[in-house]
């Protein structure tokens, strides 16, 4: 009950908030929104169906370059993107060719992601290929994403990214209303990916993926193939991942290597740890306050973002699981501690024999 | 031909310092079920050690002597490493056995404050480390050149790993190690101190990385992100060739070494980063859990 008031108090701010913040402060909070909704994303998988990936920069990427490649073309009207001349390319590539046009682009969006999604999903679950190991190859999958990204020049502008857009379906990119109209989009496809998860987590399939997070092996006997469950899980959250990555390059204007890699993919796990995992409105919550702090930070102390971040690592993880969501069971929590503790000491004063107990502790 | 075998002895000589890093964390993971994501930082460590022993050595003793400092920066980088590692291990990695997933990202963290904090000593530019001079040569066989740097490494990376092993399987030592490996209760039922092993294993791990990073800064300039770039490959060299085993270690980085040069020769840097990814994938659908899993029979892991 709590959690649903505390999911309409954000998104009221968030629709409330061009009223009263500057056009500056809106496109940043346009950006935040693309990082809740992959936050979203990443703890369907992590927070629910308990598979750690530290790779989601990779669909997060592939969903903005596609958008990226559409808006280049618009830009360039009809001639060669600017970086490709530079590399000394004579033809536009035959895969930049249909993402000329827009509808193509979108549905790119959401489809590449989740194949590549399916494809690495079915050859690492359906052996087994689990926990750390997982993790890893995740890890490994983002790395090698920015690598090569970097590598083909030619095609992807290389560590530069995509950037210099000038226009989405046929609407300047400078204006502000565009902004504002930007800013509305997201919000929606925030609104809506939440519901649609909330949907998903009470259905039948949402039990088994958190069945699969607390007995996967019980999950196997009961007669269903986590794998495949597993599977979905994973390309579905690509593809909100994907989804993320297309607002976030229309309103920011440029996507990147640096978007892709493992340090990256790494920070989107910090935003559902701080909200809280295992609950849809802990990831927007996280995203929004930690990329929030982030800006107040590199602001006024650059130096410090590390090592906060760093910290905040070390601390929500080890002594905050919940994340800020559980904060208030936190007192119920120490209660519980505390009362145990309380209830050791009287019992141990009717055992008898207790004194005695007592004296040879004080002599060890 | 002589290109080949040029090849494949860069292949070997990544693999060597591969291995230097991986040994640490393939038996921490066996051992405690922690993955350290902040082992590279810990080569980061060594390698500003070796650059701080150079420093000294350049800054107060005659010229003469200043050929002698490998000696001390190998054994300090070690012992920095490992006390890093050790202080680490008491504060927090203690607190995440067993818990693979959470270690991985309290470790991480770690990571980020120890490269802010070598930004913020050493500054954010590279330095880089002058090399005792009579390892500056190379042998030559005809048109091949094996440098000396990457021959003393291969040197370096053999005997620890002869080291390690002789530690593993003929001390007492080493057979509380894989006593605790296996069955960790079991063990401290029989009078193993099992504290003392994993906090002693971890920083010995440590301190491998850390003769890893003296090792690198002989051959490269060195910076806070050095580690970053070593760390995702021995992680790999660890999945390939299974947690918690030597021989699985050395297989797993010398796969990863020799044919990631290999590749990235035939084809190019990122293509060949991408072949090497694709074989690990293959490799792990036929053992998901490395070539030299240690077996057992137990459902959950």
């Amino acid at each position: 009950m709590k959690k649903k008031v505390l999911v309409i108090l954000i998104f009221l701010f968030l629709a409330t908030a061009p009223l009263y913040m500057s056009m500056f402060r809106i496109s940043l909070l346009g950006k935040y929104i693309c990082y809740a909704i992959v936050a979203i994303g990443l703890d369907v998988i992590w927070g629910y169906t308990g598979i750690l990936s530290l790779g989601h920069g990779v669909y997060f990427g592939l969903g903005a370059y596609c958008m990226a490649m559409y808006l280049k073309l618009e830009a360039s009207q009809g001639a060669m993107p600017d970086f490709m001349v530079w590399s000394g390319l004579a033809e536009l590539p035959w895969f930049w060719k249909p993402f000329a046009n827009p509808v193509f682009a979108m549905g790119m969006v959401i489809l590449v992601p989740m194949a590549v999604a399916v494809v690495i999903g079915y050859l690492t679950f359906l052996n087994r290929i689990k926990g750390v190991y997982f993790s890893i190859l995740s890890q490994a999958l983002a790395m090698i994403l920015s690598v090569l990204l970097i590598g083909s020049q030619g095609y992807t502008g290389g560590s530069n990214g995509l950037t210099n857009f000038t226009a989405v379906f046929g609407n300047s990119l400078s204006s502000p209303m565009t902004k504002l109209v930007l800013f509305y989009v997201s919000l929606a496809v925030l609104i809506l990916i939440y519901l649609a998860c909330q949907f998903i987590m009470k259905q039948r399939t949402g039990k088994i993926l958190v069945a699969i997070r607390d007995g996967e092996n019980r999950v196997r006997f009961t007669g269903y193939n986590p794998a495949k469950y597993k599977v979905f899980v994973y390309a579905l959250s690509a593809a909100i991942a994907g989804i993320a990555g297309a607002l976030y390059v229309t309103q920011v204007g440029i996507i990147s290597p640096g978007e892709v890699g493992i340090n990256p993919s790494v920070t989107m796990i910090i935003w559902v740890a701080v909200g809280g995992k295992g609950t849809l409105v802990g990831p927007i919550l996280g995203a929004l306050l930690v990329n929030a702090m982030k800006t107040i930070a590199s602001e006024n102390f650059p130096e410090i973002w590390s090592y906060f971040i760093g910290i905040l690592f070390v601390v929500v993880i080890l002594w905050l699981p919940g994340g800020l969501i559980s904060l208030n069971e936190l007192p119920a929590k120490w209660k519980k501690k505390f009362g145990k503790q309380e209830a050791e000491e009287e019992f141990e004063e009717v055992m008898p024999g207790a004194e005695e107990v007592q004296i040879c502790r004080k002599i060890v | 031909m002589e290109i080949i075998i040029m090849q494949v002895f860069n292949g070997i000589s990544v693999s060597s310092i591969l291995l230097l890093a991986a040994l640490g964390l393939a038996i921490t993971f066996g051992l405690m079920g922690v993955i350290n994501m902040a082992h590279g930082e810990f080569i980061m460590i060594g390698a500003y050690t070796t650059y701080l022993v150079q420093i000294l050595f350049h800054t107060y003793l005659p010229a003469p002597f200043f050929d002698t400092y490998w000696i001390v920066a190998l054994i300090l980088s070690f012992l920095t490493a490992a006390l890093f590692g050790a202080g680490l291990e008491r504060l927090i990695i203690r607190r995440l056995y067993g818990k693979a997933a959470d270690s991985l990202l309290v470790t991480w963290g770690i990571s980020l404050i120890l490269q802010q904090l070598a930004r913020s000593i050493f500054g954010a530019p590279n330095v880089a480390v002058e090399a005792p001079s009579f390892l500056e040569n190379s042998i030559r066989f005809g048109a091949i050149a094996l440098p000396y740097k990457r021959l003393f490494i291969l040197v370096i990376a053999v005997l620890s790993l002869f080291l390690v092993y002789m530690l593993m399987y003929r001390t007492r030592y080493g057979r509380n190690i894989r006593g605790v490996m296996q069955n960790r209760e079991m063990a401290a039922g029989l009078g193993v101190n099992t504290k003392m092993v994993d906090a002693i294993t971890f920083s010995m791990g440590c301190g491998l990385a850390g003769l890893a990073g003296c090792a690198l800064a002989w051959i490269g300039a060195i910076g806070p992100t050095l580690g970053t770039n070593y760390i995702v490959d021995a992680f790999m060299s660890v999945v390939v060739g299974g947690a918690g085993t030597i021989l699985g270690t050395v297989f797993g980085s010398v796969f990863i070494g020799l044919g990631g040069s290999a590749f990235e020769f035939l084809t190019t840097a990122s293509v060949g980063k991408v072949l090497i990814f694709i074989c690990v994938v293959i490799l792990l659908q036929f053992r998901p859990k490395g070539i030299f899993a240690v077996h057992n029979r137990a459902l959950e892991d």
